[in-house]
């Protein structure tokens, strides 16, 4: 049907009469009357094609998107180049349009490209399994949570200050419905605090969350964290940046059971915060407990390769009333664009990658840590992020120095004062290849004079 | 898979369970229409031995390949053994859901509650 074709009177009357309903006005009997609007909605009056084009194009043009900066903003979204092969790829109508396949057998592509892409997670983490994606990053956290409650039966949730501020509110919030509890464990020297972490864990620990890197950059000791819970109920899940997971040990080789991540930097723009996607990998113990579907590889009668959907224990479809898991649609189409990505980079090149990235990263620390009133957070080790301390009174400084950096087309990163209240001055300084050595020059001079002009607004301030 | 039977040594629950009472512990399954209605089953989700069953609530779970449901205790008790063949073989209960297919045996807190079970006659005439 053409979308700019009214519905004429005549064709109301046959539907209805089709159907045997007097008019549309009864198809809604059902709903109680208290319950009716029997208003107008606010809304404001309809506008001609070409005014709500002007409309929007203004409000497109209130945001700043990364091509419009040099930005070092990252905080869990990095801007990674995204190769022309995904646009032509996901832009192919067999991807882009199909709504969730509940026959899916017959759509052997949709079951090639998850099945395909859950074998690149499976690599990346070293585990078993991984089901063809979920919403995003926090929400994988979320799921795994559950996953643990129905695993464990334990209702606390032990988690890293490191993790994802978005990961550990998803977290609090999806524990009113599970009935959980969430205790979170301090950092110190920029990584999780191995005593607090131990000592809060225990018999009746659902699960412990860290992040690798960890949200102020820092790469973790992630076998120890693991270990420390060793002796308890609970599940532990790591949520990893998939990119660092390249050059760092794998969650499989550190005795992590669930390993989950925001998928945003494999192949999807940053897209002023989504769409993207989560995945989701564990260990075959958790197989039936892991939310969403998992594709698998078979032979068709006449011995021909063939993809089916192998399990979906979770869902609404299986189990009915009973289900906890709902992904639908997925994120089917971000989740190509990752596995389209790594595809694209290969084996060597996302080692590579992340080599660059460390090398990179390494560099603009030594650059920024040369500049006055510039002095880092952590000395950890850091792949693609890391934190420094900005020598100005607060927070609202750390933003008034972060708009003079943007006044000069440089985006100078993430005010950790916004989630972290114990590092008020904290800036977060993201890299990707997209960030020259030039440009890192560049931030270390205009990040250099924004703080410097800060300090001496500052002090008229005072003298004044 | 078999033909459909229902054994006349056994007690039966509405919800599709069997009993086989030997003393105060009772063998528990799923009949034949049970697992002719979920088809293929793939998963049997055991209860952990100790854990408790409440005549007429669910103690465990079962897959197929059209969904997954609850398995309705018809006695009350505690479990002392959960049939771990099903674990790589869980196509037992389709196959021998009499034998083989057994899922999990109940030490009963009350061996009364056997009166209020249904002999095999009255089962299959309510299917």
């Amino acid at each position: 049907m053409s979308r700019y074709t009214a519905t004429t009177a005549d064709d109301l009357k046959t539907m209805l009469d089709a159907i045997g309903a007097s008019s549309v006005e009864e198809l809604f009997d059902a709903i109680p009357e208290g319950v009716r609007l029997r208003r107008e909605l606010d809304l404001p009056a309809g506008m001609p094609e070409q005014d709500v084009y002007a409309h929007l194009l203004d409000l497109a043009r209130r945001n700043t998107s990364a091509e419009d900066e040099v930005t070092f903003l990252g905080a869990g979204m990095y801007d990674h180049y995204v190769p022309a092969a995904i646009d032509m790829l996901l832009g192919r109508s067999e991807f882009l349009t199909p709504y969730t396949p509940y026959q899916p057998e017959i759509s052997q592509g949709g079951l090639q490209v998850m099945f395909e892409y859950q074998t690149a997670i499976s690599e990346l983490t070293a585990l078993p399994v991984s089901n063809a994606s979920v919403y995003e990053g926090p929400s994988a956290v979320g799921a795994a949570g559950y996953l643990a409650k129905l695993a464990n039966g334990k209702r606390r949730f032990v988690v890293s200050r490191g993790l994802h501020p978005h990961s550990r509110e998803t977290l609090r919030t999806l524990s009113h419905g599970y009935g959980t509890e969430v205790v979170e464990v301090p950092l110190k020297d920029g990584v999780t605090d191995p005593e607090a972490w131990a000592a809060a864990i225990d018999d009746e620990t659902a699960a412990v969350f860290f992040q690798q890197p960890n949200f102020l950059g820092a790469v973790e000791d992630a076998a120890a964290l693991a270990q420390a819970a060793k002796n308890s109920p609970a599940i532990v899940v790591g949520s990893y940046d998939p990119i660092p997971l390249a050059i760092l040990a794998p969650p499989g080789a550190c005795g992590v059971d669930v390993a989950v991540g925001e998928g945003q930097t494999l192949g999807n723009r940053l897209d002023f915060g989504g769409p993207s996607f989560g995945f989701f990998a564990a260990t075959e113990a958790y197989l039936r407990r892991m939310p969403g579907r998992i594709a698998g590889e078979t032979r068709d009668v006449d011995g021909r390769r063939g993809f089916v959907l192998t399990l979906q224990t979770r869902e609404q479809h299986i189990r009915r009333e009973k289900a906890t898991s709902n992904i639908c649609t997925s994120q089917a189409l971000n989740a190509l664009a990752g596995v389209v990505y790594l595809s694209w980079l290969g084996r060597t090149g996302v080692v590579e990658l992340a080599e660059l990235l460390l090398q990179r990263t390494a560099y603009a620390r030594e650059a920024l840590g040369a500049v006055d009133g510039v002095s880092a957070l952590h000395d950890q080790p850091a792949v693609r992020e890391f934190a420094v301390q900005l020598d100005v009174e607060d927070l609202e400084a750390v933003r008034r120095v972060i708009d003079r950096c943007q006044d000069a087309g440089i985006n100078p990163g993430y005010a950790l004062g916004r989630d972290y209240e114990e590092h008020p001055t904290g800036l977060l300084v993201a890299i990707t290849e997209q960030r020259t050595k030039g440009q890192i020059d560049r931030l270390a001079a205009v990040l250099g004079a924004a703080v410097a002009a800060e300090r001496s607004a500052d002090r008229e301030e005072v003298s004044a | 898979m078999a033909d459909a039977s229902y054994p006349t040594d056994l007690l039966y629950h509405p919800e599709h369970d069997w009993a086989r009472i030997d003393g105060d512990v009772a063998t528990l399954g799923i009949t034949w229409f049970a697992q002719d209605a979920l088809g293929e089953v793939v998963f049997f989700d055991p209860p952990a031995v100790g854990a408790t069953t409440t005549a007429g609530e669910s103690y465990a779970e079962v897959e197929s390949v059209k969904a997954v449901s609850d398995v309705i205790a018809p006695l009350s008790g505690e479990i002392v053994e959960v049939n771990a063949a099903l674990g790589d073989g869980p196509e037992a209960i389709n196959d021998d859901p009499y034998g083989g297919g057994w899922l999990v045996k109940v030490r009963l807190t009350d061996v009364s509650e056997t009166d209020a079970l249904l002999d095999a006659a009255t089962y299959e005439a309510s299917l």
